[in-house]
C-alpha cells in the first residue's frame, strides 16, 4: 500500500482540478496531480515528467539529476571496493609465492 | 536511465553488502553485535526478505522489523468496525485490498462479502467517490488506513467531497502516525536499536526534519531509504558509516523522491482535514498517545464515526498468536508458535501474515528460500 508506482505524465486533462493522464508501464490512468503542481509554473510544467503516484495521487516529481547522482555515489562505492578485493588478491597470491 | 533497473543491480549488491563487511569492522566494541538496524516501514520488510538482503549482509547486521505495516497493526476491533457498517442494506464499502482480508473477532471484510455486504476493493479514495456520485441512495464509506503517505490521498478526498456537495460519502477514518510510533520504540525498554532506516514515501510528505529529535535526544542515527535493494544496501553503508564515525545524525538516500521539507501542499490537506486523537489503539503494541488522527469537526459530516453507531469493542488477540512481539522486533516471525502451522498467507491468524508487508508473510513467501538479487534483477518481476 505505501510502495507507490512511477509514471509518466503524458496529458493534462483537467487544469483547474489537477487531473492528468499518465502511463504506468504501459497502463493509462487519470491522477490527481493537485501534490506536485508547481503555483508558479502551472500544469505544463509537469508534462513528460516523472512521477511516483499512490493511491490515484501523484506525490512526488522523480528527481532524476538526484537519481544519476546516488547511482554515481554507488558505483564510486563499488569500484572502490574492487579495487581493494584485487589489491587483497593479489597481496594473498603475492603471499603465496613468497 | 532506467532507475528500476539500475537499482537493482546485482554484482553491485555485492560489492556494497563486502564494503559494508569492512566497514562494519570499525564500529567500536561499545556497540553490542550484532547491530540492530529497524527498518519501520512494511515496504523496506519487503524488499529485504524479496531480494534476501539480510542474507546478503554480514553477520554482524540485523533487521529488526518494525510496525510500519499499516494493516497488520489494525486491532481486531477495528474490523468489526468495518463489518458492522459493510453489514448494513445501503452501505456499499469499500478500502484498499490488503484490508479485506484481516480477519476480525468474527469474520474478515472479504467473508462479510461471500456473506452477501456490499464490499468492493478500490485502487484510490477517489474510486470510492466516484461510487458516491453514481448511488445516491446508497452510503459509501471508505475505509482510510495507512500513515502519512496515504492521509493526503484521504484528506484530498474528503475535501473534494465537502466541495462537491457529495454527502452520502464517508470515510472511516483509522490512520496513523509515524513520528510517535518512532519514539515509542525508542522508549521501549525491549529494544535495543543501533540505527533507523527511515520510511521513504512517509518522507517524501513530512520531510527529514520532524525525525531530528531521534538523533539530538535519542543519539541514533536514522537515513530514510528508497525501496529498491540498492537503496538499501547504501542506507545500512551509511547507517554504519555513521557509527564508525560516532555520529548520530538524519540523512536522506532518497533524495530523488523526498524533499528536505516535504510535500506542502500534502501537508496542509492533512492538517485541514485531520486532528491528532488523544491515543490510538494498535495490535500488539497497546496504546500509543497521539499516534493516530481522527477528522476534524467541520467535516464531521463525512465522518464515519459520527455518521454510524460503532460497536467499538476491544477484542484480545488470541492466546497463542504472538504478532505483539514480533511487531515490537523481539521475536522473529518464525519462533511464534503458530507460524507456518496454523497461521499461513490461506488462513492467517494474525494480520501481519496478511499484508505483503508483513513481516510474518514476508518470512513465509521468501525466508526459506534464497532468491540471488542477480536473478531477481533479470526477471524484473515487480
Ligand atoms: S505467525 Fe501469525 S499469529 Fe504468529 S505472529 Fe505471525 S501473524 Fe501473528
Amino acid at each position: 500500500m505505501c510502495l507507490g508506482v512511477p509514471a509518466k505524465v503524458i496529458e493534462i486533462r483537467d487544469a483547474v482540478q489537477h487531473v492528468a493522464l499518465v502511463d504506468i508501464g504501459g497502463v493509462r490512468r487519470e491522477v490527481d496531480v493537485s501534490c506536485v503542481v508547481d503555483p508558479d509554473q502551472g500544469m505544463d510544467a509537469l508534462m513528460d515528467k516523472w512521477v511516483l503516484v499512490h493511491v490515484g495521487f501523484a506525490m512526488s516529481v522523480i528527481d532524476e539529476e538526484e537519481a544519476a547522482r546516488t547511482l554515481a555515489i554507488l558505483e564510486e562505492l563499488g569500484e572502490v571496493q574492487e579495487a581493494l578485493d584485487d589489491i587483497r588478491q593479489t597481496e594473498q597470491m603475492l603471499g603465496g609465492v613468497g | 536511465m532506467d532507475i528500476v533497473r539500475d537499482f537493482r543491480d546485482g554484482a553491485q549488491a555485492q560489492k556494497i553488502a563486502r564494503a559494508i563487511g569492512e566497514l562494519v569492522k570499525q564500529v567500536p566494541d561499545s556497540h553490542r553485535r550484532p547491530l540492530q538496524f529497524m527498518e519501520v516501514c512494511g515496504g523496506h520488510t519487503h524488499s529485504i526478505f524479496r531480494y534476501g538482503l539480510n542474507q546478503l549482509l554480514p553477520d554482524e547486521i540485523e533487521f529488526v522489523h518494525g510496525p510500519g505495516c499499516p494493516v497488520c497493526v489494525l486491532p481486531m476491533g477495528v474490523v468489526d468496525d468495518c463489518v458492522s457498517m459493510a453489514e448494513r442494506d445501503n452501505v456499499i464499502f469499500t478500502t484498499f485490498g490488503d484490508a479485506m482480508r484481516v480477519p476480525g473477532s468474527e469474520k474478515s471484510l472479504l467473508q462479510a462479502k461471500a456473506d452477501g455486504a456490499d464490499v468492493r476493493m478500490v485502487y484510490s479514495p477517489l474510486d470510492a467517490l466516484k461510487l458516491a456520485q453514481q448511488n445516491p441512495d446508497k452510503e459509501v464509506v471508505f475505509f482510510g488506513l495507512g500513515f502519512e503517505t496515504t492521509m493526503p490521498s484521504t484528506a484530498l478526498t474528503v475535501q473534494k467531497a465537502a466541495q462537491m456537495g457529495i454527502n452520502n460519502f464517508s470515510l472511516f477514518c483509522n490512520h496513523i502516525t509515524i513520528i510517535p510510533t518512532i519514539k515509542a520504540m525508542l522508549d521501549s525498554p525491549d529494544m535495543q536499536l543501533d540505527g533507523f532506516i527511515g520510511p521513504g514515501h512517509v518522507s517524501m510528505i513530512i520531510g527529514t526534519r520532524p525525525y531530528r529529535f531521534i538523533a539530538e535526544d535519542y543519539k541514533r542515527p536514522l537515513v530514510v531509504a528508497g525501496f529498491e535493494p540498492l537503496d538499501i544496501m547504501q542506507s545500512v553503508y551509511m547507517l554504519v558509516k555513521q557509527l564508525v564515525e560516532g555520529r548520530a545524525e538524519i540523512e536522506n538516500q532518497y533524495n530523488r523522491i523526498v524533499p528536505e521539507a516535504g510535500n506542502r501542499h500534502a501537508l496542509m490537506a492533512i492538517n485541514d482535514v485531520f486532528e491528532l486523537r488523544p491515543y490510538f489503539e494498535w495490535r500488539g503494541l497497546g496504546s500509543i498517545d497521539h499516534s493516530g488522527v481522527q477528522m476534524r469537526e467541520k467535516y464531521a459530516q463525512w465522518d464515519a464515526e459520527k455518521k454510524f453507531d460503532l460497536p467499538r469493542r476491544k477484542i484480545a488477540d488470541p492466546d497463542a498468536a504472538q504478532c505483539g512481539e514480533v511487531v515490537k522486533g523481539v521475536l522473529k516471525p518464525h519462533q511464534c508458535k503458530l507460524f507456518g502451522t496454523a497461521c499461513t498467507p490461506e488462513t492467517p491468524i494474525g494480520a501481519l501474515m496478511v499484508s505483503s508487508e508483513g513481516a510474518c508473510a514476508a518470512y513465509y513467501n521468501y525466508g526459506s528460500v534464497q532468491i540471488p538479487v542477480s536473478e531477481v534483477t533479470r526477471s524484473r518481476t515487480i
